[in-house]
């Protein structure tokens, strides 16, 4: 058997152990070979029930309408904390550190509501599309079923995600916690562009104002480049009728663009010459900058990454190869490139990219790592193919006034402790 | 059925399918038209210079009532704020290192106020308060940092000419970022 640490030295891309991922699939780092499997001979007059696991030897359950997970898997939750008072008001996050791959399933998609989730009796519920139009229109969950549909998977992320890391300490929390305000899911609706083409939009029109049919009747101004771009009236999601929480009977899907702007329960567009100041681009979602002015309208969604294997809560059971995997994403297009570092940002190296790389989709990224037991520090980062990409969380902070918690795209680290724990740290 | 009848009813049915409006072909052409009566029942938006501004009018000291009755027990004595959000004072605030943003130091136009109290509170029972309510009490919230005055009275006319003190505050970064 040759020397494993030469062969470890020879597969390096980045200091502290990076490996080269081609090393895992050739094998190359496996020394021994499986064990023999041990052999049981039985006897003609054994059954081999004796041997096999109660839910081999008992029928099954029977069918069910709607599935739910293994009653193994009751620890993976949305994550809120419910504020006395305020029922329904606020977020829950998606646990991504207990996830895989990109897709976010619809019960574990993330919540924010200003007033609760509505009960919409489709059957009376329209979207009204009126304003700086030649005619006036209104449309029916019915109807709307009837237009040629499209289908794309998208992430939507709160503006407010990642805000933890504006404190001044880092925040000991998971990764679902400090950036679980991020779902993907697949989105399947009518064009946007297509209903606003049949009420004729007039020429002087430059923005949309979006209205929910929520409690809170949440209002923002979109640009009408976006409508007439990729934006989308999404009626399906992960095949199935769009959830509750996320906006049934139908929803806003501006794909990048901060999640408030994807107005949930759509019932009202109301085109005009300007901007209206809504609360929520005024009040909320505008970032404060040292000197006392703020930035307004930052509507596009950095490039991002997180790596949530291993993160905090996770323990490595000492020395050897580990998998570190996370999503990057951006809203500007598709991810090019995640890097990935054990030392603190001293050497890089260039992660696996898990097929399919969407344009603005959660990408799934992968490297493998020699953990040889001592302290260490994980980073990523992102690059789109626009060629956006993450600043220091120290760069990030210096823009803004102090507790400016939107649109955080720094670059976020671990560190893995000696004992195999994992911390959240500013590096 | 002969060629030529066929030919007829061929360039009837292309004629027939010619949009009206001149929308994509494969748009089905289902939007049900709506009247401006219907409109008007829907439209909430009020915008900054005064446009969906109702009737009706309110003043600071009928605003003061609305308050203690709908908005007090969240938002605290003369909006103060806690439970919930803070809405006055901080004026002066957001450029030092602890920035306390409410609508009253931050918010660039008073139509905001109407617009968001009339859409969405009291939280409990959104779209409960009348017209006047709303006047009056955005009237009063104002009124508590000086930026109307006490004797003050509310309305579509009056409203957009409130200037706030955060008027200039915003710098937009649509559809790009401003020259430095």
């Amino acid at each position: 058997m040759s020397n494993p640490d030469a062969k470890l030295r020879e597969e390096a891309v980045a200091g502290n152990g990076l490996l080269n991922r081609r090393a895992l699939l050739r094998g190359a780092l496996f020394s021994a070979g499986m064990a023999a499997a041990g052999v049981n001979v039985a006897k003609a007059e054994d059954s081999v029930g004796a041997d096999a696991p109660e839910w081999m030897k008992t029928p099954g359950r029977p069918f069910s309408g709607y599935g739910t997970p293994s009653k193994w898997q009751e620890k993976v939750q949305r994550i809120f904390t419910l504020a006395p008072g305020r029922a329904g008001t606020g977020v829950s996050r998606t646990p991504l550190h207990l996830l895989e791959g990109t897709i976010t399933p619809a019960g574990l998609h993330f919540e924010r509501h200003h007033n609760g989730v509505p009960d919409i009796d489709p059957a009376k519920h329209e979207l009204f599309i009126h304003g700086m139009v030649k005619q006036p229109l209104a449309f029916s969950l019915e109807s709307l079923l009837r237009y040629p549909m499209e289908t794309h998977i998208h992430f939507v992320e709160c503006a407010g995600n990642s805000g933890a890391f504006s404190a001044p300490q880092a925040q000991q929390i998971t990764a679902g916690e400090l950036n679980g305000l991020l779902s993907c899911s697949e989105w399947t609706g009518v064009r946007l562009s297509t209903l606003l083409a049949e009420a004729g939009v007039a020429k002087d029109a430059k923005w949309v104002i979006a209205e929910g049919g929520d409690a809170a009747a949440m209002s923002r101004s979109i640009p009408l480049e976006k409508c007439m771009d990729d934006a989308m009236i999404a009626l399906f999601q992960n095949g199935e009728a769009i959830r509750p929480e996320q906006g049934f009977p139908m929803r806003l899907l501006l794909p990048g663009f901060e999640g408030n702007m994807n107005v949930k329960w759509l019932r009202r567009l109301n085109l005009t010459d300007a901007p209206v100041d809504a609360r929520d681009e005024t009040s909320h979602y505008t970032e404060l900058m040292p000197g006392g002015k703020a930035r307004q309208f930052m509507f596009l969604m950095g490039a991002k990454s997180a790596i949530v294997k291993p993160s905090l809560g996770m323990t490595m059971k000492g020395p050897g190869l580990y998998e570190i995997s996370g999503l990057a994403w951006s809203g500007a297009g598709r991810i090019s490139k995640v890097e990935v570092s054990a030392d603190g940002g001293k050497t890089w190296g260039t992660a696996a990219l898990t097929d399919p790389v969407l344009s603005k989709a959660l990408t799934r990224f992968r490297m493998p790592w020699h953990w040889d037991g001592r302290p260490s520090t994980l980073m990523s980062r992102a690059t789109d193919e626009k060629g956006g990409g993450q600043p220091t969380r120290a760069r990030w902070i210096a823009q803004y006034a102090p507790g400016q918690g939107y649109h955080f795209n720094g670059i976020q680290s671990w560190s893995v402790e000696a004992d195999g724990t994992v911390k959240n740290v500013y590096a | 059925m002969s060629t030529p009848k066929l030919g007829i009813l061929v360039v009837a049915f292309v004629l027939l399918s010619i949009p009206l409006a001149g929308y994509a072909q494969n748009s089905p052409g289902l939007g049900r038209p709506v009247s401006p009566d219907e409109i008007r029942k829907v439209d909430i938006t009020v915008t900054p210079d005064g446009r969906g501004l109702p009737p009706g009018s309110g003043s600071v000291s009928a605003g003061a009532a609305v308050y203690a009755k709908a908005c007090q027990s969240c938002h605290g004595e003369k909006g103060a704020g806690k439970p919930q959000d803070q809405l006055t004072g901080g004026l002066g605030t957001l450029a030092s290192p602890k920035p306390v943003k409410t609508p009253a130091s931050y918010w660039p136009v008073a139509t905001t106020l109407f617009d968001y109290i009339r859409r969405a509170m009291p939280i409990t029972a959104p779209q409960s308060l009348t017209n006047d309510e709303v006047y009056a009490v955005t009237a009063y919230i104002l009124s508590i940092d000086g930026i109307v005055p006490n004797d003050a009275v509310l309305d579509a006319k009056t409203l957009p000419r409130v200037k706030m003190p955060n008027k200039d505050g915003f710098v937009s970064w649509w559809p790009k970022a401003p020259r430095q």
